[in-house]
C-alpha cells in the first residue's frame, strides 16, 4: 500500500507517494535524495539519522514518513546559510576537529543544535550526557564535546 | 610565503562537505537503472545445505534474480584469497581451505553467505531474500579456539584436520627455557584477548556496475584499499583483466581494518550486475555488519616473563591460540604472527623471546586486522606481564620499566625487528608529570575516604607501522608488495592535484598531505587538492592500514615532489639563463644564488605547459611526476600511557578519572589531526578493556549482535584525555614521520586493566571490565 506524504523539508514543501512502511530516513535519503542524513544502525542507537522535526532533534529511522505529515523538517543540508556560510555549530565542529570520517557528523550536529537551544553554556558533563543517543567511532568524543560547548556558546552569542 | 605548514594546526579541507551533508559515501551513489541486493545468510553456525528453494522469492514484488553457490560454481568464480602465507613449524604451508563467495554445500558460521537476491528496491530485495527457503542439516559447532583444537571437536574443513590452520613460532625455545631455569622470579599470566567487532559507523556498501558498451566493470565500495581489492577480485576470484575493472572508494565512513578486505558481497554484486545488465547495490545493515564484517583479536595466551633479582628481564615465553573464525580472511594469517610476536620485545631489552602461535578455525565470523592488529595483543601481553612482575617483586612499575628500557639505537630485538630510533624515558617522564603520578597517593586516600577503590596503571607500548620493505615482507610470506605510489600534477596555472595510493576514511589526508605539498612547493594550501580512492585516477595504491599513510604514502608524494622541483629547476635555469647548479628552490620560487633573478613556481609551471621559451632539446613539456616508495624499514612509534580509575566496590562500576597519553610519532605534520587520532584510538582501546566483547553461545549464535548488546563506548564512558607528544624523528624517511593511527588502541587496554587490577588488588581479571566482571573479581578475591 502506498500513501501520499506532504511536508516541509529545509523550508521547501515536498510531496511524494511512498509505501506506508517507509521510514522518514528512507524518505529523506531515497525519495528526496538528501544523502547527508545517514543510517548507521538498525536499532535506533547510533543517531546518525538525526534530523530536526518541528524544532526538535529526532531519529529519522524511528519515525515513519507518514508520521511526519505536515511537519517542518530540517536536515543537515538545511543548516548552513544560503550563501554557504556555516552555522556556528558546524563552524565549531570544524574549528575543534569534532569530526573525522564524517559519517556520524550530521546527526551529531543536528542533535547539538537542538541541545544548545536549551543549554547556552553547557558543562562537559551535560554535553556528554546529551550525546547518549549519538555514537562516534572515530573521535573518542573528546573534540565533539569541545566543539558542542563552543558551538553552544557561539549560538548564544557568548 | 606564510608560516611553515609542517607542524601547523590547520583546519581540515574535507570538513566543509562532511558538515553540510555533501559527503559522497558509497550508499549515496545511485546509478541509472539501479537495482538492489540482499543476501540470504545462514542462521546456523555449522550446517549442510540440503536444498535451496526460491519459488516464493521469484514471485515476490520487484524480484529480478537470485543466485546461489551452484551458480557461482558453474560460473567458475574462485574463492576469496588470503594475502599472506604462513609456514607451519613442520615446514608445511598453512592450511588454506576454500573460501567460496557463496556457500558450496556447507555453511560454517552464522551470517555465512547462501544466496544473493536482486530486486527493484532495497526493501523488495530484503523481502524476497526472506522468502528463500533453505533446508539445513544442522551440525555441531565449535566457537572457542581452544575447544576447537581438542580431539572430538566438530571439524570445519577437510583439509585442516583438528581445525588447525598452522602452528608458527619465533625464537629459540631451548635458549629461552634455559634463561627461565636461572630466573630469580617468574611472572605468569593466562588470559584472553577478547574478540571485538570493529563497527565503523558507516556499514559496508558495494555497488557493482557492468557496462556492456565497453565490457568493463565499476565497483563502488566502502574500502580502505581499492587497488588491492581490484587486484584480488580480478586476478584471484573473477578472472577478469585488471584494466577492465575500476574500483571506486569515495568517502568512507571509518574502517579500522574492517574495510581492508575483499568480501564475498563485493564479488557477488559485481558478477550479478553482468548477469542482469544493471547496476546492483548492496548496503549492509548494522545487524549484517555484526555478523559479516571481519572481527578482531580473540587470542588465548599463556605468557611468562623471567627476571633476575633486580627485575631485569631475562626472557619471555608466550603461547597463543588465535581463533581466526570459519575461513581465512584477506590478511588473517599475518595478524597473530608477523604483526604480533615480532612486537613482544616492546620497549625492553629482553634478550631472548619465544612465541608459539596456533591459528584455529571455528564456527565464527572470520577474524582479521582490527585497529592495531596484533600489536594491541602483543602490548597487552608485555605490559600486563611487566606491571604484574613489578607488583610481585615490589618494584615501582615505572621503575621496572626504566630498568629495562632500550636506550641505545639502532636496536635489534630478538624477534626480528630493528628499531631505528626511540626515547622511551622521555615519553615516560612526560607522562608521569602530566598524569601527576606524584599526587596519586593523596587521590587514592581521598577515594578510600569515600569508600571507593582507586588504581593507577601504565602501558609503555611500541608499534611497528608501515610494514616494509616489500622484500622482507615477501620473505615472511606476504603475497603483496608493501610500497605506496603518489603522483603530483602541477597544472599550467600552478595549482596542484596530488594522487595518492593511500586512502582516507577519517584520517584527514586531504589536509595533512596538502600541508606537506604546500610546504614543499611554497604554494597556498587552497591551491592543492588530494585525490584518493579511485583506481581510474590513481596509478596504483596499497591503501591505508597499519598507520602507514604518512610514512609510506606521504614519502611517495615527497619523492614525486623532489622530481617536480628538480624538473622545475631545469626549466627555471633555462628561463633565467643561469646554470642549473646555481638555481635554488626556496619559498615557492627559483632564485639564482647571489642575484635578484627569480621565477615563481607558478611561472615555471606555466612555462612547462606553454613552452614557447623552453629547453626542448633537454626536457619534455609538462610538469607531472609520479613516484613509488618502498620503505627500508618499519617505523616505530612508541609512548607511555598512564590511566587512573576509581572503582565503586558496591556496583563494580569503573570510572576513568584520568587518562594520559604521551606518544612519540616522530615529526608531526598537523598536531590537531594527530591528537584526534590518539583520542579515537584510546577510545577504541578503552572500549576493548571496559565495554566491548563478543559473545557466541555454544551453538554459534552471536549474542552480541547489535548496539544494544555490544557496547561501543559512548561519550559518558570516556574522559577528556590528556595527550602530549615527544619527538624523535624516524631516521629513514624524509619527513621523519612514524604514523599515529593505531597507537591509542594499542596502549590503552593494558594501561586501563593495569589500573583496574591495581584498584581491586587482584592479579588479573578478564576484559571487558564490565561492572559484573569487576564485581565478580572482587567477590572471588574476598572468597580467596
Amino acid at each position: 500500500m502506498t500513501i501520499k506524504v506532504s511536508l516541509k523539508v529545509n523550508g521547501k514543501p515536498v510531496s511524494a507517494e511512498v509505501e506506508e512502511r517507509t521510514l522518514l530516513v528512507s524518505f529523506i535519503r531515497e525519495t528526496l535524495r538528501l544523502t547527508g542524513t545517514h543510517v548507521g544502525c538498525d536499532t535506533a542507537q547510533c543517531g546518525a539519522c538525526t534530523v530536526s522535526m518541528n524544532g526538535k532533534a529526532v531519529k529519522s529511522c524511528s519515525i515513519l514518513a507518514m508520521q511526519a505529515e505536515g511537519a517542518d523538517v530540517t536536515t543537515i543540508e538545511g543548516v548552513a546559510k544560503a550563501d554557504g556560510a556555516l552555522h556556528p555549530m558546524q563552524a565549531a565542529f570544524k574549528e575543534h576537529h569534532g569530526l573525522q570520517c564524517g559519517f556520524c557528523t550530521p546527526g551529531m550536529v543536528m542533535n547539538a543544535i537542538d541541545f544548545a537551544k536549551s543549554h547556552p553554556n553547557p558543562s562537559e558533563q551535560e554535553i556528554r550526557e546529551a550525546l547518549e543517543g549519538n555514537l562516534c567511532r572515530c573521535t573518542g568524543y573528546h573534540n565533539i564535546v569541545k566543539a558542542i560547548g563552543a558551538g553552544a556558546r557561539a549560538m548564544a552569542g557568548k | 610565503m606564510g608560516a611553515p605548514m609542517i607542524g601547523a594546526r590547520v583546519e581540515r579541507k574535507e570538513d566543509y562537505r562532511f558538515l553540510t551533508g555533501g559527503g559522497q559515501y558509497t550508499d549515496d551513489v545511485e546509478l541509472p537503472r539501479q537495482s538492489y541486493a540482499a543476501f540470504v545468510r545462514s542462521p546456523h553456525a555449522h550446517a549442510v545445505i540440503k536444498k535451496i528453494k526460491a519459488d516464493k522469492a521469484r514471485k515476490s514484488p520487484g524480484f529480478i534474480a537470485v543466485y546461489t553457490g551452484e551458480d557461482f560454481a558453474a560460473a567458475k568464480l574462485g574463492g576469496l584469497p588470503c594475502g599472506w602465507l604462513i609456514t607451519d613449524v613442520d615446514g608445511q604451508p598453512m592450511k588454506e581451505p576454500p573460501h567460496p563467495c557463496l556457500a558450496q554445500g556447507k555453511v560454517r558460521y552464522v551470517g555465512d553467505h547462501v544466496a544473493i537476491v536482486v530486486a527493484e528496491t532495497q526493501q523488495q530485495a530484503r523481502d524476497a531474500a526472506e522468502l528463500v527457503e533453505v533446508d539445513y542439516e544442522v551440525l555441531p559447532a565449535v566457537v572457542d579456539g581452544r575447544q576447537a583444537l581438542k580431539p572430538g571437536a566438530p571439524q570445519l574443513h577437510e583439509i585442516a584436520p583438528g581445525n588447525k590452520c598452522y602452528t608458527w613460532a619465533i625464537g629459540d625455545k631451548g635458549v629461552v627455557d634455559a634463561a627461565f631455569a636461572k630466573a630469580a622470579h617468574v611472572t605468569k599470566l593466562d588470559f584472553v584477548n577478547n574478540r571485538l567487532i570493529p563497527n565503523a559507523m558507516e556499514p559496508r556498501v558495494a555497488n557493482g556496475h557492468y557496462s556492456r558498451a565497453d565490457d568493463s566493470y565499476t565497483l563502488y565500495v566502502a574500502s580502505q584499499n581499492p587497488h588491492v581489492e581490484r587486484l584480488l577480485m580480478t586476478a584471484f576470484v573473477m578472472g577478469l583483466p585488471e584494466h577492465k575493472v575500476r574500483v571506486v572508494a569515495g568517502d568512507v565512513g571509518g574502517g579500522f581494518g574492517s574495510k581492508i578486505y575483499l568480501y564475498a558481497e563485493d564479488v557477488a554484486v559485481t558478477w550479478a550486475s553482468k548477469q542482469i545488465g544493471r547496476p546492483v547495490k548492496w548496503t549492509s545493515d548494522r545487524s549484517e555488519a555484526f555478523l559479516s564484517d571481519a572481527h578482531g583479536r580473540d587470542h588465548h595466551t599463556i605468557a611468562e616473563m623471567a627476571m633476575d633479582k633486580d627485575g631485569k628481564f631475562l626472557a619471555m615465553r608466550v603461547k597463543t591460540v588465535a581463533n581466526i573464525g570459519a575461513y581465512l580472511s584477506t590478511f588473517a594469517s599475518c595478524v597473530p604472527t608477523i604483526l604480533y610476536a615480532t612486537l613482544l620485545a616492546g620497549q625492553y631489552k629482553t634478550p631472548v623471546i619465544h612465541c608459539e602461535v596456533t591459528a584455529v578455525f571455528t564456527n565464527t565470523t572470520p577474524v582479521d586486522a582490527y585497529r592495531g592488529a596484533g600489536r594491541p595483543e602483543a602490548t597487552y601481553v608485555v605490559e600486563r606481564l611487566v606491571e604484574t612482575a613489578a607488583r610481585e617483586m615490589k618494584i615501582d612499575p615505572a621503575e621496572i620499566r626504566r630498568r629495562n628500557f632500550i636506550t641505545e639505537f639502532p636496536y635489534q630485538t630478538p624477534v626480528a625487528l630493528l628499531y631505528d630510533v626511540g626515547n622511551y624515558n622521555a615519553t615516560m617522564d612526560a607522562a608521569q608529570k602530566l598524569a601527576d603520578v606524584a599526587g596519586f597517593a593523596a587521590r587514592k586516600k581521598a577515594s578510600e575516604a569515600k569508600g571507593k577503590l582507586r588504581g593507577m596503571g601504565y602501558a609503555a607500548y611500541i608499534e611497528a607501522c608501515g610494514i616494509a620493505p616489500s622484500a622482507v615482507a615477501g620473505s615472511l610470506g606476504a603475497r603483496a608488495g608493501l610500497f605506496e605510489a603518489g603522483e603530483v600534477r602541477v597544472h599550467p596555472t600552478g595549482s596542484v592535484t596530488v594522487f595518492t595510493g593511500s586512502h582516507s576514511h577519517g584520517q584527514g589526508h586531504e589536509t595533512t598531505f596538502a600541508q606537506v605539498v604546500a610546504d614543499r612547493l611554497g604554494v597556498p594550501m587552497e591551491n592543492v587538492d588530494i585525490v584518493h580512492g579511485d583506481t581510474s585516477k590513481i596509478l596504483f595504491g596499497m591503501g591505508t592500514y597499519g598507520s602507514r599513510s604518512i610514512a609510506v604514502g606521504g614519502t611517495a608524494i615527497m619523492k614525486a615532489l623532489d622530481k617536480i622541483i628538480a624538473k622545475g629547476r631545469k626549466i627555471a635555469a633555462h628561463l633565467m639563463e643561469a646554470a642549473e647548479a646555481d638555481v635554488e628552490f626556496k619559498d615557492g620560487a627559483y632564485v639564482v644564488a647571489g642575484t635578484d633573478k627569480k621565477k615563481l613556481f607558478g611561472e615555471v609551471a606555466f612555462a612547462a605547459y606553454v613552452p614557447h621559451n623552453y629547453p626542448h632539446d633537454k626536457l619534455e613539456p609538462g610538469l607531472n611526476e609520479n613516484a613509488f616508495y618502498d620503505p627500508s624499514n618499519f617505523t616505530f612509534p612508541a609512548g607511555s600511557y598512564v590511566c587512573e580509575v576509581e572503582v565503586d566496590p558496591d556496583t563494580g562500576a569503573v570510572k576513568i578519572e584520568k587518562f594520559t597519553a604521551v606518544d612519540d610519532f616522530g615529526k608531526i605534520i598537523n598536531p590537531m589531526i594527530v591528537e584526534g587520532q590518539v583520542h579515537g584510538g584510546l577510545t577504541q582501546g578503552i572500549g576493548q578493556a571496559l565495554t566491548e566483547g563478543v559473545h557466541y553461545d555454544a551453538s554459534g549464535q552471536l549474542l552480541t549482535g547489535s548496539f544494544m548488546d555490544y557496547s561501543i563506548p559512548r561519550a559518558t564512558d570516556v574522559p577528556t584525555y590528556q595527550v602530549d607528544t615527544r619527538e624523535t624523528p624516524c631516521s629513514h624517511n624524509p619527513l621523519g614521520v612514524k604514523g599515529c593511527g593505531e597507537a591509542g588502541a594499542i596502549g590503552a587496554p593494558a594501561a586501563l586493566m593495569n589500573a583496574i587490577t591495581d584498584a581491586l588488588g587482584v592479579k588479573d581479571m578478564p576484559m571487558p571490565a564490565t561492572p559484573q566482571n569487576v564485581w565478580n573479581a572482587l567477590k572471588s578475591k574476598k572468597a580467596a
